[in-house]
């Protein structure tokens, strides 16, 4: 049995299945709110889940017997933006750390699982915050990846405003852009300057100095945890997309889903297909096997491609923004419908149950 | 006193419809609404004391703003605006 929470446009989704088989909607919460991510805490057993009313701003809620709001999810009073969405929540590897990150470009810690949090001042009172820039989704922290066993180590995303890395539990910040060429700005702009638009960031966990990273117009590995990168998107269809998903048994894996462009971000010659690549990016293997194979032109969000198990009992799951729901039992290699006419979907995660 | 009257999930946060407050603004009485209800916070006003974006108030049926003047028996509705749905 496997378990999927989506958030979407009209609210959060619960989903149950069999693996390779169609899923049922088994609850819904949240109903009309845009929910932007639902994550389950196995050690708490929490459900967290980032809702942003329209009307009365970006809150994140925790369930155990009954919906609580969570408290601290707040820019300072005197400050001159308030927080306007919280898009990814993140569990640390600390006992009872979750982490938030949210629009503009910041970072909260929780140390009770998520009932109240903390601002990262480190990373809010950057200098560098002043060059940074949001993309057409805001200024969203969007990616919080941690360092296996390591709860000091950090490394978090925002568009655009790069890589950010700490070694210090979020006292401090170093960037971690080194060999990323973003396309949507002179070549010759100051490199302090910049505001990178990193799309979607994960750490291959069982080689954590590795990682990847999908970027506005470009795919990237890191083999030296994040200080520089290397261009890997030779191979696929187009380097724009958003989300990534990994394989964690294996460090050279990695898949993405390519759109068209950033100027026509929907799947590419009107056919949905995943990339997978099992060599560090070397080469790219379309996984399109089950996927809508014609007149298909679909957007995949950055949030809404999950992954959960491992080698060949890899499940992935992602979601359309026209509400289609695709998924794979064996690492990718063939695909099914999960669920159709869903909402608009925004972020999928997964959890494989016993 | 002002009436301030909500509703939906503002009058459930707040545990009730109609709230008689002090203040001799909008900006007062919301803030003060706040303060009586803790659970409010953020909700109406963000962290900076800003009226959110997608919140229309009415002072006696006109459309009012933060630093609109109240008198004694004004009436303030506090209401989700349209241009908020989506």
């Amino acid at each position: 049995m496997t378990e999927l929470l989506v958030g979407t446009k009209k609210g959060l989704f619960a989903l149950a299945g069999e693996p390779g088989e169609p899923f049922e909607i088994t609850d819904r919460a949240f109903p009309g709110e845009p929910v932007e991510y639902a994550l389950h805490d196995p050690r708490t057993q929490r459900l967290l889940v980032s809702v942003t009313s329209p009307f009365y701003g970006p809150k994140l809620w925790y369930a155990g017997d009954g919906w609580e709001q969570a408290e601290g999810l707040e820019l300072p009073a005197a400050g001159e933006a308030a927080l306007e969405r919280i898009w990814v929540i993140a569990l640390g590897e600390a006992e009872g750390v979750v982490y938030a990150g949210g629009d503009p470009g910041c970072l909260f810690e929780s140390r009770d699982g998520g009932a109240t949090f903390k601002l990262n001042r480190g990373l809010h009172e950057h200098p560098s915050r002043a060059h940074w820039a949001p993309g057409a989704g805001g200024l969203c922290l969007h990616s919080i990846v941690t360092w296996p066993g390591d709860p000091d180590r950090l490394a978090v995303a925002v568009s655009a405003g790069g890589i950010w890395l700490t070694d210090d539990g979020g006292a401090s910040w170093h960037a971690g852009n080194e060999g990323i060429t973003p396309r949507y700005i002179p070549e010759d702009m100051p490199p302090d300057q910049i505001a990178l638009c990193v799309h979607s960031l994960e750490r291959a966990s069982r080689r954590p100095e590795r990682m990847f990273m999908q970027f506005h117009g470009g795919v990237y590995r890191s083999d030296d945890a994040g200080a520089s990168w290397t261009s890997i998107a030779g191979g696929l269809p187009s380097d724009f997309g958003f989300p990534l998903a990994l394989d964690p048994a294996d460090p050279d894996s990695a898949y993405v889903i390519p759109l068209s462009a950033d100027v026509d971000r929907v799947t590419p010659e009107g056919r949905v297909r995943v990339f997978e690549t099992r060599d560090g990016g070397a080469s790219w293997t379309p996984r399109g096997d089950g996927l809508p194979a014609e007149q298909a032109y679909l957007t995949i969000l950055r949030q809404a491609f999950a992954a959960t198990g491992e080698g060949d009992a890899l499940e992935l799951y992602f979601g359309a923004t026209s509400g289609g729901l695709y998924g794979s039992a064996d690492a990718g290699a063939t695909w099914y419908e999960v669920a159709t006419n869903l909402p608009p979907v925004l972020s999928v995660t997964a959890v494989s149950a016993p | 006193m002002a009436v301030v009257r909500l509703r939906g999930p503002l009058k459930q946060l707040a545990g009730g419809a109609e709230h008689a407050l002090e203040g001799t603004t909008v900006n007062d009485v919301l803030a003060a609404l706040e303060t009586a209800n803790p659970a409010m916070k953020g909700w109406v006003l963000d962290e900076r004391g800003v009226l959110r974006r997608h919140i229309n108030v009415f002072v006696n049926g006109e459309p009012a703003a933060q630093d609109t003047a109240l008198e004694a028996d004004d009436r303030v509705d506090v209401l989700p605006a349209l241009s908020g749905g989506r």
